[in-house]
């Protein structure tokens, strides 16, 4: 039972990021019918936000130190950042927390990031079969990712979680068992509630907002609500740019999981596409749904139990293709994908 | 199918292709490029691109994981030179069948869906296959280390090894390795087994292509690319078509595959990762989609370019500007060192952007409306632009007919 439950949170937080970056990419295929290859490149942006906040905040002032010596004699070096020297106390917060920081900056980056990217580049595809359009972003997330290992290097930077998320909480205790049986890290769950409130927000926003009952209405029939004089275009521009922005804070949030590098993108990618496909192309719940299911499907296959059961070989890494397989065989529109969307 | 003998140009253009090839030991030199490695490196991918082209160019599915098959012959290779024999034949025999069969698995799941969703499809295959290769079938594979030839293995027909060296892929006794230098004005030229064998290969798989291209069989992948209903309302099944295209292309992929481990018997997963099949995809659009030509000029281009470009660093790009004063030469410097050298990437992904938004069709297309925009300068004055004007014309009503295509 305990097993059972620590592999659940496991693949929770998985899920949560697969969640997101399908959604984003679903939110493009919905409303503007394309098909982003560069989406995996945003999500890596997102991170590398993170990256950049983190270093200008602790950038840091060197003085000599009066009174100590290292070994050799020479006055000791103190550094100490900028960040400090100004604001004591709360500028020590700020770098502990700045993987928060980075959210604050990251959504106006990202949401330019985007505007950019469908207004500068992917409306000229629009009318271009959907194959030119995969290429195209295929090759902006080539540049992307170059541009990026240009700047950042070719080898992982790690980021630290705050001081007050390291560590893990003890679930077990909580649901009554004995002490540190299910111990899960405290960032892993706030990553999930960190997902859970954003997808919750932009499912409340398509919702409840004028805005999001238009962008609906667009996605079920473009034609007709441009025939009611609305200006469509705009308001699918403004929904890619959400999709950016989402993507990006998956990955802003997901780099004290996992050190930042510049193909983290297109491994993330190859599994999310997988994601809205077994979700059903084109629909969000679906790929929310998706996204969680196989993240917790692929931390269930692990399990050492699962292992055995086949011989030893360990299927963690290749049961969500198994999966997409068997479902595109049995169910060939996905989850809760609708009929004749994008099958041309 | 095949049976409709070739037309007379086509068979010109063979022959004209073949003795381009057969002389690349006299001609790459010129260009810097005449490594017995680096003309294999370009005969290799040619055939990979070509294979590639049946696929995409004909029928217009878009496949993104063609690197496992790829990775599928060079495994099923290593292993024949390891069991075997290293003899080439039975290699390349056991490559193209192993590859056709993996390729009739994935290509019968991935074709139940069209567009996009064959596209992921495959791309989830390959990451799949790679995934597999790296850990799960580690026995099969050996994972991170790559599957290599040893002293111990079986090698049932071969003599058994006495001096302690490693043996080499061979035909029939001779090495592939194994070849004469010309000197000849300053230059070297290498006249080498390997690169024979390779551009040998590239020549058939040239021919058929060809001869797929113009058959009726062709026409119906090209008819599936155009207007897939109307050619199901026509009376045909398009899947068979498409899934023997698509068998073809694997098979074509997987000689490469085996290919590129007769150069150099080790076999990685890294051959079969996204990038990889992302390469000929690259290859392919730049030189031409759906040309006979393109794909191969598309592989030669990339190959080559990654070779110059890729050893191009800060001091090499100062001392191509000296010329200049100083402080444009730190400028021009600072500018272009990003694109080359470790960066030859990015400009590659920026190239490829510009190929498919501008330029479709490729280094085809590109040679096509330069040669008619001459022709129709010179032509103006003497009357002859209504002919000269057919290819363009033609090129022209392709693509509205991909235009209105929802």
């Amino acid at each position: 039972m305990d097993a059972f439950i620590l592999q659940l949170l496991n693949g929770l937080d998985k899920g949560s990021a697969y969640a997101l970056i399908a959604l984003g990419l679903t939110l493009i295929f919905g409303t503007l019918g394309v098909v982003n290859f560069a989406h995996g490149a945003l999500f890596m942006i997102g991170a590398f936000c993170t990256v950049v906040v983190h270093k200008v905040l602790s950038l840091e002032r060197v003085t000599l130190s009066e009174t100590e010596t290292t070994p050799w004699g020479t006055p000791a070096e103190i550094s100490t950042p900028y960040a400090e020297v100004w604001f004591g106390d709360f500028g020590s917060m700020m770098i502990d927390y700045s993987v928060f920081w980075s959210i604050l900056i990251a959504i106006p980056v990202m949401l330019i990031i985007g505007v950019a990217m469908e207004r500068g580049l992917i409306r000229h595809l629009y009318k271009r079969p959907h194959a030119d359009q995969i290429l195209v972003t295929f090759g902006l997330a080539i540049v992307l990712q170059e541009v990026i290992k240009q700047m950042f290097g070719a080898s992982p930077i790690p980021q630290p979680a705050p001081q007050a998320f390291i560590g893990s909480i003890d679930v077990g205790v909580l649901l009554g068992m004995p002490e540190g049986a299910v111990l899960y890290p405290i960032w892993r769950m706030v990553y999930f509630f960190f997902a859970a409130i954003v997808i919750g927000a932009v499912f409340a926003f398509l919702r409840y907002t004028t805005f999001g009952m238009v962008v609906r209405a667009g996605m079920a029939d473009r034609e007709t609500v441009g025939l009611l004089g609305i200006n469509i275009d705009k308001r699918f521009t403004a929904m890619f740019g959400l999709a950016a922005v989402i993507t990006g804070l998956a990955g802003v949030m997901y780099t004290p999981i996992l050190s930042p590098n510049y193909h983290m993108g297109m491994d993330f990618l190859v599994l999310c596409f997988v994601v809205v496909v077994v979700g059903g192309m084109g629909s969000l719940t679906g790929a929310v749904a998706a996204g969680f299911l196989l993240g917790i499907l692929q931390s269930f296959s692990s399990m050492p139990v699962v292992v055995d059961a086949l011989f030893g070989f360990s299927i963690a890494q290749v049961i969500i293709y198994l999966v997409a397989v068997v479902i595109l065989l049995v169910r060939p529109r996905g989850l809760m994908g609708q009929k004749g969307f994008m099958e041309t | 199918m095949l049976k409709t003998t070739l037309r007379t140009n086509d068979r010109l253009l063979m022959i004209l292709f073949s003795v381009f090839v057969l002389s690349w030991p006299v001609i790459m030199p010129l260009i810097g490029a005449g490594y017995p490695d680096l003309m294999q490196r370009f005969a290799i991918y040619g055939i990979f691109a070509i294979g590639f082209n049946i696929l995409f160019g004909l029928t217009g599915y878009l496949s993104f994981g063609h690197a496992a098959f790829l990775g599928t012959g060079s495994y099923a290779a290593v292993w024949m030179l390891k069991l075997l024999s290293v003899n080439i034949i039975p290699a390349m025999i056991f490559a193209v069948v192993v590859s056709g069969l993996f390729s009739v698995l994935i290509g019968y799941i991935s074709l139940r869906r069209s567009g996009i969703y064959f596209s992921i499809l495959t791309l989830a295959f390959a990451q799949m296959c790679y995934v597999l290769a790296y850990s799960v079938l580690t026995p099969l594979t050996n994972g991170e280390t790559g599957l290599k030839l040893a002293l111990d293995d079986p090698r049932i027909l071969d003599a058994p090894v006495t001096d302690g060296r490693l043996p080499s892929p061979s035909l029939f006794g001779y090495e592939m390795s194994d070849g004469f230098v010309v000197n000849l004005l300053g230059m070297e030229m290498h006249f080498n087994l390997g690169f024979y064998v390779c551009a040998l290969l590239l020549i058939a798989t040239f021919y058929i292509s060809i001869r797929i291209f113009r058959s009726p069989f062709g026409l119906i992948l090209r008819a599936i690319k155009t207007n897939p209903a109307r050619v199901y309302y026509t009376g045909f099944n398009a899947r068979p078509y498409a899934l023997t295209a698509f068998i073809i292309s694997g098979m074509i992929a997987g000689l490469a595959g085996a290919l590129l481990v007769l150069m150099d018997p080790l076999a990685g997963a890294d051959r079969m990762q996204w990038t990889a099949s992302g390469e000929v995809v690259l290859m392919t659009i730049i030189g031409g989609v759906g040309t006979l030509i393109g794909p191969i000029l598309g592989a030669g281009i990339i190959k080559y370019f990654e070779n110059i470009f890729s050893r191009v660093n800060d001091s090499v790009i100062r001392e191509w500007f000296s010329f200049l004063p100083e402080g444009l030469t730190d400028f021009l410097t600072t500018i272009i060192s990003p694109f080359l050298g470790s960066g030859w990437h990015m400009s590659l992904g920026l190239l490829f952007m510009l190929v498919v938004i501008f330029l479709p069709g490729g280094m085809v297309e590109g040679f096509e409306r330069i040669r008619s925009r001459l022709a129709r300068k010179s032509g103006a004055s003497s009357g002859e632009s209504a002919d000269t004007d057919k290819p363009a014309a033609g090129t022209r009503t392709d693509s509205q007919i991909r235009e209105s295509q929802p």
